[in-house]
């Protein structure tokens, strides 16, 4: 494994998930969760997992957010928390 | 309660981190999971040999873990039909501001036109091509999927709903999981066990040892898989987005 | 800083298991405590790709390439240089990752995005009903109810 890299993309991960838990415009935090799944992706490509992170690329960050954002949109935007 | 909440996770995390002291050291190959277990590296010196797929990945998942696979399928055909039986008898007797009917964007609709053929194409061939590259049904099917969702996005969803109507959809999903399950009932049928492969070399045309029937089967059922998942992530798109009622998307 | 004695220290072997085992808290945290549905929906995906990268991480060998083998090798079976029968070539296992987590973690992450989908449209059964997101509001609301609504 690369260190540096793999402890620069941890980091990023830890700090991506803080900050998708603790917006209060929920589009902003599905937009997150988006780039939180993106990140995964790199982490298990240098992993020589590429089928997973394949997988994770397409449904993570194509299909999971999606729904997500069309939920959003039929609900409500503004979270009390 | 966030209270109790937090010292239960607390306690659940200090416990966890104090057993991974015991774990092996990071990219071992002397690990339990590695070196003991001799399923795995018979995977890796067999694959070639015995079903003549040089990606092992896709010849675990569509061979020798078939059974999951088809279960896997099941699975996402029913969370398709729970969406659509949550949010079908919806009241309406109240409304949310709906987006205004206005013409598609220019820019987004002339992008659109230029990108979801080479999506398409692109999907179809990552799931042909899922036995040398990393790939395989599922991949093909997610992205054959988000370029209808794509479409849908650029031009509305009623003209969407016109090419995949909900019906169809359903139709298609329910042809990819048959097509599975017709694999397995055809070795049934020819005398050895539900989904083993390798005796449907004497159906096939052209086709002379046990190896090369193995591979192709693998083909047809990952095309399977791949019908199943465009059709339900689409359909799951459809309803969500518009809450069961199907009018007017995003 | 040299990376290559960096890499040799004890604690450099386990930290990534500590970042796991942080990001899965941090799930499960979110799981139990939020007052939003949809917070509660991202903590839960979040604690499942947490487990998902932990799992994948035990396949991981030192100097390994990814599990699909090398088109040479496959050129080589089918066409032997000499003689007539193709020998099944030697293939080493510890060249390759194993495959065996990678597969069933393909059908996690399935798994994983149909439960997303159904609960992102019990989600939006709720607000319909009830008119919030709020927990705490929605359990009044149910109680205030009490079963003579709709």
């Amino acid at each position: 494994m690369i260190l540096a890299f793999d402890i620069i993309t941890l980091i990023f991960l830890v700090v991506t998930a803080l900050i998708a838990l603790r917006v209060k415009d929920l589009l902003a935090a599905s937009m997150v969760f988006g780039i939180y799944s993106f990140l995964i992706c790199l982490l298990w490509a240098q992993m020589n997992a590429v089928d997973v992170a394949f997988t994770e690329a397409a449904v993570g960050a194509g299909v999971s957010a999606v729904f997500m954002i069309a939920t959003v949109f039929q609900t409500t935007r503004r979270s009390k928390d | 309660m966030k209270f109790l909440g937090l010292i239960a996770v607390l306690i659940t995390g200090g416990l966890m981190l104090l057993a991974s002291n015991d774990f092996p050291d990071w990219a071992d190959s002397e690990s339990p999971a590695n070196n003991k277990a001799d399923l795995s590296q018979k995977y890796v010196t067999d694959t070639l040999e015995l079903t003549e797929v040089p990606n092992m990945v896709t010849a675990v998942l569509a061979d020798y873990r078939g059974f999951d696979t088809m279960f896997e399928t099941v699975v996402i055909f029913v969370a398709g039909i729970a969406i659509i039986a949550v949010l079908r008898p919806v009241n309406h007797d109240y409304s949310l501001p709906q987006p205004d009917d206005e013409d598609p964007d220019l820019i987004v609709l002339m992008t659109c036109r230029l990108l979801i053929p080479v999506i398409q194409l692109f999907a179809l061939y990552v799931v042909a091509h899922g036995h040398h590259s990393p790939g395989g049904g599922f991949q093909g099917g997610v992205m054959l999927g988000a370029s209808f969702i794509l479409y849908a996005l650029a031009y509305g969803l009623p003209k969407a709903l016109v090419r995949l109507s909900e019906k169809r959809a359903i139709t298609l999903a329910v042809i990819g999981i048959l097509i599975y399950a017709g694999f397995g009932l055809a070795t049934q049928f020819l005398g050895r066990n539900f989904l083993d492969y390798g005796v449907l070399y004497k159906i096939m045309p052209g086709v002379e040892t046990e190896a090369w029937a193995r591979s192709h089967s693998m083909l047809g059922v990952e095309i399977g898989v791949a019908f199943t998942v465009t059709a339900i992530m689409f359909a799951i798109y459809a309803n969500l987005s518009t809450r069961g009622r199907l009018d007017r998307g995003l | 800083m040299n990376t290559a004695l960096l890499a040799d220290l004890e604690v450099a072997q386990h930290i990534n298991y500590w970042v796991y085992i942080v990001l899965m808290m941090i799930g499960l945290y979110a799981m139990v405590s939020k007052n939003n549905l949809i917070k509660k929906l991202i903590g839960m995906s979040i604690f499942q790709t947490a487990i998902i990268l932990f799992y994948v991480s035990i396949g991981v060998k030192k100097d390994a390439s990814i599990p699909i083998l090398d088109h040479h090798i496959v050129h080589e079976y089918h066409h032997p240089k000499d003689g007539s029968t193709p020998v099944p070539p030697k293939i080493e296992p510890d060249d390759y990752a194993n495959p065996l987590p990678h597969v069933l973690m393909l059908t996690a992450i399935v798994v994983g995005v149909s439960t997303l989908g159904v609960a992102l449209s019990i989600t939006q059964r709720i607000y319909a009903e009830y008119d919030s997101l709020e927990e705490d509001e929605i359990i009044v609301k149910v109680k205030d109810y009490g079963g003579h609504h709709g």
